[in-house]
Parts: C-alpha cells; sequence; structure tokens
C-alpha cells in the first residue's frame, strides 16, 4: 500500500450515519494526507455522496468524528471548515454573474476587496474564464459553467477541495477535457481533493488513492494499480476494471476456491490449443483492441480482451488461456486468498 | 416543408377551439360592461345591444361617484387584498420551505395539519371567529379580514409551494451554504426567485375569492369606513327595488383592479420561466 506523508488534512473517526432506521453509512475511518488526491468511487446507492456532505458539514454524521487540519468540526458551520465544494449540477448563483458567483463566498468571509479581485483574476486566468466573467450562468455552456464552479472552488483557497461527481453531467468529450483539467490544477495548486465519482475510469485516471465504497462500508483503499493488481474482495476486483472481471466457480475448474477471477485482458487466445475451449459468441470490435464474447465447455461465458485488431467471427471456436499468477481465488465471504 | 403542427387545418381548428373558449368566458363581463353604459329602459329592452347615442348612459357611474364613498371602498379591498396576499405568500413559502428542506420529527404531520384547511371551508368557523374579533376589539378593522383572510389562503399556498420547493436543486442551498449564506439569504435569494412561477400562480388562486368575498366584510366589517367593494355595491340591490344601473357601474369598476393586479403577477409568472436555473 502505498503510505501517504505530510499532515493530516482529513480525518474521520468510525464516522457513522442513519436516516432513520436505515444504516446508509456504517463505520468509516479514513485518514487524508496533504497534497493527496483521493476518489471516492461506488455503486450508485454506497454512501460515497453522504460521506462527502458529512465531510462538508451538509449533513450531520450519526456518530463518529470528523476532523480537518486537526479541528474537530462536527459542530462548525460548513463555511468555517476551510472547504470548497464543486456540485454535478455546478450551482452556480443564477442572479449573478460569474465574477460575482466567484465573489460572492469570500465576500461572506469578509475579505478585503482588494484580495478578493487579486484572487478572482487568478482563477480566472487558470480556467480561462476571463471572456465570461461578465456573463450569468444561463448564457453559458455546461462545460464553461463547471469550470466557473471550480473557479468559485479555487477562489476561496480552502485546506480541502469537494468534488462531488462534477463530470457527471458532460458530454463524453468535455468530460475527458474537464479531467484533464482537474488533474492539472491538482498537480499546479498541490491541493488536498476528495473527488466522487461512480466512473471507474475518473477514479483511476485521477486518483493518488481510490476508496471504494460499497453498501456504507469501505472495502479497500489503495493506490489505482493496487486495487487493479491486489483487491482485497471480489466485489473490488469486479468494480475496478473494464471490461468486468470474469468470474467462475471455483468447484466446475475443480479448484477449492468458492470463485476463481480473470481480467479479460489476461486470457490469451488461440484458435488451436489452450485451457478453455468454446465457440465465440459476439466480438466487439473498438480498433484499439477487441473484446470476444466466448461459450467456453469448461466455464460458461467469458470475456476476452485482445490489444488490436482479430478477426473472429461468431461461430468461431477459440482456446482461452489464463496468464499465469493472474488468476484470482476468492473465499466463500469474497476475500481474496492468493493467486494462481 | 412539412411539419404536421403547422399544417393550416390544426392551427384554424386550434384557434376556433380557443376563441370559442375565450367568447364563452367573456361574455357576461362584456354583457356587464356595455350594460353599464345604458339607460334603465335600454338595459331591458335589449340587454345585448351596444350602446347607442339614445340609449348611452353615465347614470350608474354618476349614482356610484355619488352615494357612498366609492373611493374608499376601493382603497378598502385593495389594502385588505394585497396585504392578505404578501402576508399569504411569505408565510406560505416560509413554511413550504420548512417543509420540504429540513427534516424534522413530525415533518409529514405538519404538512397535512397545514393542507387540512383546504378541505375545511374557513366559514365553517365564523362564529368562533366572530366572538374572537369581538373579544381583541377588531371587529370593523381591515386588521380582522386581514387575518382571516391570509389564514384562508395558507393552506393551499404551503401545499402548492412546498412541491415546488422540492423541485429546487439541493446543490444549490448546499453551495450557498459553504459559501457562507445564512438560511434566510439563501431562502430569500436563491430559492424565492426560482419559485417565482408557482407564487404568482399561488398569488392569483388567492386574490379573486378575497377580493369576490361578500361574507366576512358583511360580518367582520359592515362599518362605513372598513367596507369593500363588494359590500358596498350591494347597498344598491334592495329588498323591493335594485338600481341596476349603479349595480352593474360598481361592478365595472370593481373588475379594473383585480385586472391590473393579475397582469403584474402574469408578466411575473413569464419572467420566472424565462430566467436561467440551475441546469
Amino acid at each position: 500500500m502505498a503510505e501517504a506523508t505530510g499532515t493530516s488534512i482529513l480525518e474521520l473517526k468510525a464516522v457513522t450515519k442513519k436516516f432513520g432506521p436505515v444504516e446508509v453509512i456504517r463505520g468509516i475511518d479514513l485518514d487524508v494526507r496533504q497534497g493527496e488526491f483521493i476518489v471516492f468511487v461506488g455503486p450508485s446507492g454506497c454512501g460515497k455522496s453522504t460521506l462527502l456532505r458529512i465531510i462538508a458539514g451538509l449533513e450531520d454524521a450519526s456518530a463518529g468524528e470528523v476532523w480537518i487540519a486537526g479541528q474537530e468540526v462536527s459542530s462548525t458551520p460548513p463555511a468555517n471548515r476551510g472547504i470548497a465544494m464543486v456540485f454535478q449540477t455546478y450551482a452556480l448563483y443564477p442572479h449573478l454573474s460569474v465574477r460575482d458567483n466567484m465573489r460572492l463566498g469570500l465576500k461572506q468571509a469578509g475579505t478585503p476587496a482588494a484580495e478578493i479581485d487579486r484572487r478572482v483574476e487568478v482563477a480566472s486566468t487558470m480556467l480561462s474564464l476571463d471572456p465570461y466573467l461578465k456573463r450569468f450562468p444561463a448564457e453559458l455552456s455546461g462545460g464553461q459553467r463547471q469550470r466557473v464552479a471550480i473557479g468559485r472552488a479555487v477562489v476561496r483557497e480552502p485546506t480541502l477541495f469537494l468534488f462531488d461527481e462534477p463530470l457527471s453531467n458532460l458530454d463524453a468529450g468535455l468530460r475527458v477535457n474537464t479531467r484533464l483539467e482537474i488533474a492539472q490544477l491538482h498537480r499546479r495548486l498541490n491541493a488536498t481533493m476528495i473527488y466522487v465519482t461512480h466512473d471507474q475510469v475518473e477514479a483511476m485516471t485521477l486518483a493518488d488513492r481510490i476508496v471504494v465504497l460499497s453498501a456504507g462500508r469501505i472495502e479497500q483503499v489503495g493506490a489505482p494499480m493496487e486495487l487493479y493488481n491486489n483487491p482485497a474482495n471480489e466485489f473490488v476486483a469486479g468494480f475496478i476494471g473494464s471490461p468486468k472481471m470474469n468470474f467462475i466457480e471455483g468447484a466446475r475448474l475443480g479448484d477449492k476456491a468458492k470463485t476463481l477471477g480473470i481480467r479479460p485482458e489476461h486470457l490469451t487466445v488461440d484458435p488451436n490449443s489452450g485451457a478453455f475451449k468454446g465457440t465465440v459468441v459476439h466480438a466487439e470490435h473498438l480498433g484499439g483492441d477487441t473484446n470476444l464474447y466466448v461459450e467456453t465447455e469448461k466455464a460458461g461465458l467469458i470475456t476476452a480482451r485482445l490489444f488490436g485488431e482479430y478477426q473472429a467471427a461468431p461461430g468461431a471456436t477459440v482456446h482461452l488461456t489464463p496468464l499465469p499468477g493472474r488468476m484470482l481465488r476468492f473465499d466463500e465471504t469474497g476475500k481474496t486468498i492468493g493467486t494462481m | 416543408m412539412s411539419k404536421a403542427t403547422s399544417s393550416p387545418t390544426r392551427s384554424i381548428a386550434a384557434h376556433g377551439v380557443l376563441i370559442l373558449y375565450t367568447v364563452i368566458a367573456l361574455f357576461p363581463v362584456i354583457v356587464i360592461l356595455i350594460n353599464s353604459f345604458k339607460n334603465r329602459q335600454a338595459i331591458f329592452r335589449s340587454p345585448l345591444s351596444l350602446p347607442g347615442p339614445e340609449s348611452f348612459s353615465l347614470i350608474g357611474y354618476q349614482t356610484v361617484l355619488k352615494q357612498g364613498d366609492f373611493l374608499l371602498y376601493f382603497e378598502n379591498s385593495l389594502i385588505v387584498t394585497v396585504v392578505s396576499i404578501v402576508l399569504v405568500l411569505l408565510f406560505g413559502a416560509m413554511a413550504a420551505f420548512a417543509l420540504s428542506e429540513y427534516r424534522f420529527r413530525g415533518n409529514t404531520l405538519m404538512g397535512l395539519y397545514l393542507a387540512l384547511g383546504i378541505m375545511i371551508p374557513i366559514r365553517l368557523g365564523t362564529v368562533a371567529i366572530l366572538q374572537l374579533m369581538v373579544a381583541s376589539g377588531l371587529v370593523n378593522t381591515l386588521t380582522s379580514l386581514i387575518l382571516v383572510y391570509t389564514a384562508q389562503g395558507l393552506p393551499l399556498a404551503v401545499f402548492i409551494l412546498s412541491e415546488f420547493m422540492k423541485q429546487v436543486s439541493d446543490d444549490l442551498k448546499n453551495a450557498g451554504r459553504i459559501d457562507g449564506l445564512s438560511e434566510y439569504r439563501i431562502f430569500f435569494r436563491l430559492v424565492l426567485p426560482l419559485v417565482r412561477p408557482s407564487m404568482a400562480t399561488v398569488a392569483v388562486f388567492t386574490m379573486i375569492p378575497i377580493w369576490n368575498d361578500l361574507w366576512f366584510p358583511l360580518i367582520l366589517a359592515p362599518a362605513e369606513s372598513t367596507k369593500t367593494v363588494t359590500l358596498g355595491a350591494q347597498m344598491f340591490i334592495g329588498q323591493f327595488v335594485t338600481n341596476w344601473n349603479a349595480v352593474l357601474a360598481a361592478l365595472s369598476l370593481a373588475i379594473l383592479p383585480v385586472l391590473i393586479l393579475y397582469l403584474i403577477f402574469s408578466r411575473q409568472l413569464i419572467r420566472g420561466i424565462t430566467a436561467g436555473a440551475v441546469k
């Protein structure tokens, strides 16, 4: 595990959250260090957004403590926690111009006007918002609005940036651009950021450390490659990586483990010989790589990912072989118990 | 270019239906207006004809302006209506915001309790209201009417507005909280402008029954100095003789202020729709 260094910016101690009888956060412990980019990832309903809201102070934790920059903040209002937040729906103030949207938070905090102007200027140059400063949110495109929202966060110079699925409302092209901008912003400001997403590609590309959440619990915390190579359990193994990992019942292959997992890219395909003989059901040609869906005799439906173009028509017979040491073994509880 | 929606037959049919509806809706109003400019015989001989050189008469308006203090009645009606609308909108929106925004024990129950007034007519409580007003010395004051009308308008206002408040983006309110805005500023500066169209709807629904009401002015404030227009017009309707010229003229005049208020709110309605919101 990549050990984080530097001072602790955020510490969660046994944080739980109940809505009535429903427990949505079940005891989260986490330590975030200065300059880290942390991504909370998980399927919808796993509690990642609620956790972010608890950190921001927009929700109260039912139990547990939240420490930001060495201060216990449970009774501190959101505005005084030294945080800034970027929302999925941008949440710009519709009645204020871009400039005033960025100024409002500092004005509320009583920052001197000259200092506000300086910070707005720096942020707007950084995010190339200069031509839009006098416009109103309704006159901007989605991508521009999200840049303004990011600018509004930057001018606060917070100790902690919070991003709540900021790219979900953007189209595919803009999403990649804005992702790049956020990554550059992180490097330039050397800021500590927490980013919530359900998209594992965003998580893999942005994060220093990924926190995988499921049903209100942390499944695993680690660097992207660590989660990819050494997932702690079946859930993480299935969630990280695209296309999804293949899961095969251990008994079918005569293994003592409950389940075996192999990533589609860790299979070799050969027309003549291999471990699993099967028939191609469907082939997806993406140019850069090819996904084959193969109905095998021994292991059921398996996805294989090949790099480059591979000609295989549905109905063709192929043989799949797992790369040595890449097959993961899971026990009854889903825990990883080794490789083969 | 062939677009189904712009075919001439369709648009003629649509306009035909709309024009027919407009005629039906406006007919009684037009009848009142044209007859208010005629003399008594003309009203009864041919109620549907326009005022001609022989039948034209301003006697109704003259009577109205001479008898009684109609300017004062108008002032009373306007004060009662406007103040009641302002109070209904303010308190209704605040209650709706609290109900839709904050989770607290008994939230749903409180919402149901506040909506109860939609189902139970306030007039059932007239006797108790009168006793209350007598006890507090508010009989024959405009305050008594304003209080009753505010209570009467609140249930529907809370009900409609809380539905709309639920639709205001949580992110926007949370952004305000992170920027350090107080809950009051979030309510007045961020939420209210976004629900303005529904406020206009509530204002129109609230205004018309108040302006037209005869019951409470008659019971709570029948004094000369606190008469409203509808009550004032009643004095021309006698048990044996009714001064139709005066009644029609008074009614025609009573349409004007409410029409102006309606125009103001409907403009708000359009402006509310066109303002850029979250997305």
